[in-house]
């Protein structure tokens, strides 16, 4: 499509023409889905009035694959096929997957780690595009209408392989992804801090299976992610697992077959949970065939997790310092994830930053309801007053690998993205005619230290003595922080050139083979879903013409405004015919017709924000 | 494509205008920082990708490499040594801060003064030294601000302002060792 939308402060489709758009918060042991409903975010529940959906996928014999509660239930009895916290091997290794005590048969893949299920093997893509699944299908029956998009959730401190994998997983579940919103940040959108609040504000999230900290500065209409830090490997089912080890411990248990620790871990986490408002319980689990009852107070659950606790005030000190800024700074703290209910946490917090934690939205869903605003933004259903930009940063810096295993870093983090960064590299031997480029993300000098991102030859290099080539590389980061990379020789004008999108990502190919095999099971008809596509993009497109006419049309003469006004007619009088390809065909009519109108806009645009006018004087 | 001409022209403009033309701002060292702050918000709020996010690839290609652009302008008008080491540049004085390590020697024994007091911190775990350090660092930094901004606003030396320039990064790239160590000394 050619016409470039400018979407004007006031310009607000009306009700009816609203468009649909939802947040979702891909969680690692829950996930929700929110939308803004006459202004107003709210979490969209399941038939039952749960709002949560338990991120576990049970996949049976017969190809069924079970999501949410009923999957959960099943977790204990079919441990093997019940697929919990999916969200920690996405985009990793088997290394990395196997970091962690679980049920699952691992096996490598390209890119990824796989899990072997009864159903065959799983990508931890897969598996997640199955829970997205469910709250796409949750919000169109809610909201009774196709999705423009969504925004989804992810912590700040994925790296680049993380964020692939998750919009990955959205395509593959049908949705369009309008951005990745970093976690914390969406916490602070929910918390209405856009909105004259001015300073430093600190989100601390503990999730079921993610730490994350972000320090993000608020001014005038602006939101900046300034630092990002934390732990993808300790979360609140740390928790449940220092209460499970404990009773074992305390009952002289070994090693339990998986059945029994998942039933365990369950135990745990109820315990820890009474624990917040009490001050002793009892974990009542049965292991093997026996029936156990022990009694845990609150200030035992304190002593055995203390050191968690620690390390996320370290993570929360490095994180500041990292800002540039002291403590005192801080004007507030989010506190994000079902975790933060722990008072020991809450006053840990309080007790750092010498002020009480926000707590009034409920830390489970505070998240998803953030990111709903900014869907509601991004689809362009907006008013005036709620004119503000988001600016995020990249939280890992990205390197090269150079001579010897060390990393050359070509953007650090902290970076505010989009950014792109070009170095220039050179031969090492005479006649090279080749380069092999390692994209690594991490801190540390050495390349193994850091994951590995992608690695790509540059060939057709032309014979030259050592050092006298000059290959310029060049990393480009796009808003959703993931990582494309341009390698290019240039000293002799030969444009030898590659382009890489990092290994773990899914093709359009893959996508499509996937989505086929899911459609062959499943009710939905893709000829009928391109239909509806078609006709969503075609209300969008008369009403993004309607709207620039209406803001800019003094740009147009006479004959070129009639132009594009029989275009649109022509569009709109097939618009809902069952015929995709003549809809398509008319929507191409429009988008040329437009193209010269687009691009004056843009300039206009462009020329008025550098000449000093007010964001709120445009259009 | 008629629209590829006309924005790849729009690009092309936005990339040759210099990174002070792009914020509208007067092309000195010496700059109003709440001025910069306020342009980049204004240009970024409207070519930044989230405002096409229910655009085509195309559009969001386009509004990737402005804000890509408008960003890289920031981060070099915003850092007094990235700021002054563009200005040289832009007035043909290439830093060539790798081969160029010829530094006066009054320089040289003030480098190695300090590489002293930080071994000493290091090895008698001494705070103090090292917060006098900091700022005697603090200080020398506030003097090569002066000295830039005198050789490039008032005397228009550009060759002077690179050889301040190229010291600047030395006491910048030490002061990350001198806070490395005080966040050693912290932790230990």
């Amino acid at each position: 499509m050619a016409l470039l939308q400018i979407s004007e402060p006031g310009m607000s489709p009306e009700p009816h023409q609203r468009r649909l758009a939802v947040g979702i918060d891909l969680g690692t042991t829950n996930s929700l889905v929110a939308t803004v409903r006459s202004s107003v975010p709210e979490v969209l529940p399941d038939e039952f009035g749960r709002p949560l959906l338990p991120s576990v996928v049970h996949y049976q014999p017969d190809g069924a694959v079970d999501v949410g509660h009923t999957a959960w239930e099943c977790a204990s009895r079919d441990p093997r096929n019940a697929i919990v916290s999916v969200k920690r091997f996405m985009g990793r290794g088997l290394g990395d997957a196997r970091r962690f005590p679980t049920p699952y048969e691992f096996v490598e893949g390209p890119g990824m780690v796989r899990l072997r299920t009864v159903a065959g093997e799983k990508s931890p893509v897969e598996v997640s595009a199955e829970i997205l699944k469910v709250l796409r299908l949750r919000a169109e029956a809610a909201l009774d209408g196709e999705l423009v998009g969504a925004v989804i959730t992810v912590p700040a401190y994925f790296d680049d392989a993380q964020r692939q994998a998750t919009k990955d997983a959205a395509r593959l579940a049908g949705l369009s992804v309008l951005r990745l919103l970093n976690e914390p940040t969406a916490a602070a959108i929910a918390y209405g801090l856009d909105h004259g609040s001015e300073g430093l504000y600190a989100v601390y999230d503990l999730g079921g299976g993610t730490f994350d900290i972000s320090i993000l500065r608020l001014t005038r209409g602006v939101f900046e992610v300034i630092a990002t830090g934390g732990d993808t490997m300790l979360g609140g089912d740390d928790f449940d697992r220092r209460l499970a080890d404990w009773f074992m411990q305390a009952n002289g248990l070994g090693e339990l077959p998986p059945e029994d620790l998942r039933r365990l871990l369950k135990a745990a986490r109820l315990a820890k949970e009474a624990l917040t408002d009490h001050d002793e319980t009892r974990i009542e689990a049965r292991i093997g065939d026996a029936p156990y009852s022990t009694p845990v107070t609150a200030v035992q659950l304190r002593e055995m997790t203390r050191d968690l606790l620690d390390r996320t005030l370290e993570a929360v000190r490095h994180a500041i310092r990292d800002a540039g800024v002291a403590l005192a700074e801080i004007e507030g703290v989010v506190m994000v994830g079902g975790a933060t209910r722990m008072p020991q946490v809450r006053e840990a917090i309080g007790a750092l930053l010498g002020k009480p934690p926000l707590i009034d939205l409920d830390p489970d869903e505070v998240v998803a309801l953030g990111a709903a605003i900014q869907a509601n933004l991004l689809a362009g259903n907006r008013s005036a007053d709620e004119d503000w930009l988001l600016l995020d940063v990249i939280p890992l810096s990205l390197g090269l690998e150079t001579m010897g295993g060390l990393v050359e870093r070509i953007i650090p983090r902290n970076s505010t993205i989009p950014v792109a960064r070009a170095q220039e590299f050179t031969t090492f031997k005479d006649g090279q005619t080749a380069m092999a480029i390692q994209v690594v993300q991490g801190e540390r000098e050495l390349v193994a230290d850091c994951r590995s991102l992608a690695r790509f030859e540059l060939r057709g290099i032309p014979p030259m003595t050592a050092g006298a080539a000059r290959i310029r590389v060049t990393f480009q980061v796009d808003a959703d922080g993931l990582l494309s990379v341009t390698a290019r020789e240039q000293s002799q004008g030969v444009e030898a050139s590659v382009e890489v999108k990092p290994s773990y990502g899914l093709s359009d190919d893959e996508i499509a083979r996937m989505l086929q095999e899911s459609f062959g099971t499943a009710e939905v008809d893709m000829k009928a879903r391109a239909l509806r596509e078609q006709q969503v993009e075609a209300d969008r497109m008369l009403a993004a013409t309607q709207g620039a006419l209406e803001a800019d049309g003094d740009l147009l003469d006479a004959g070129e405004r009639a132009l594009i006004e029989s275009t649109m007619r022509a569009l709109r009088a097939i618009a809902q015919q069952q015929d995709h390809l003549l809809i398509q065909a008319k929507l191409e009519d429009l988008a040329r017709a437009t193209e010269d109108f687009a691009a004056r806009r843009m300039d206009r645009a462009v020329s008025q924000a550098l000449s000093g006018r007010r964001l709120d004087d445009l259009g | 494509m008629r629209l590829r001409r006309i924005v790849q022209g729009l690009i092309t403009d936005i990339l040759r205008k210099s990174h002070y033309e792009l914020f509208g701002l007067p092309e000195r060292f010496s700059i109003d920082l709440a001025e910069l702050q306020s342009a980049y918000r204004r240009l970024q709020a409207v070519v930044h990708p989230d405002r096409f996010a229910a655009s085509g690839d195309a559009e969001r290609r386009i509004a990737m490499q402005l804000a890509t652009r408008v960003n890289e302008a920031y981060r070099t008008l915003a850092d007094p040594g990235r700021r002054a080491a563009y200005l040289c540049e832009r007035h043909g004085v290439a830093l060539q801060a790798e081969t160029n390590t010829a530094m006066a020697p009054e320089f040289l024994m003030q480098q190695m003064a300090w590489r002293e007091a930080l071994e000493e911190a290091r090895q008698q775990r001494d705070t103090e030294v090292l917060a006098g350090l900091e700022r005697a660092l603090c200080d020398h930094r506030a003097r090569l601000l002066e000295e830039i901004e005198a050789a490039i606003d008032r005397d228009h030396d550009h060759r002077r302002a690179a050889d301040a320039v190229r010291r600047w990064m030395f006491v910048d790239r030490f002061g990350l060792e001198v806070a490395a160590a005080g966040e050693a000394l912290a932790a230990a």
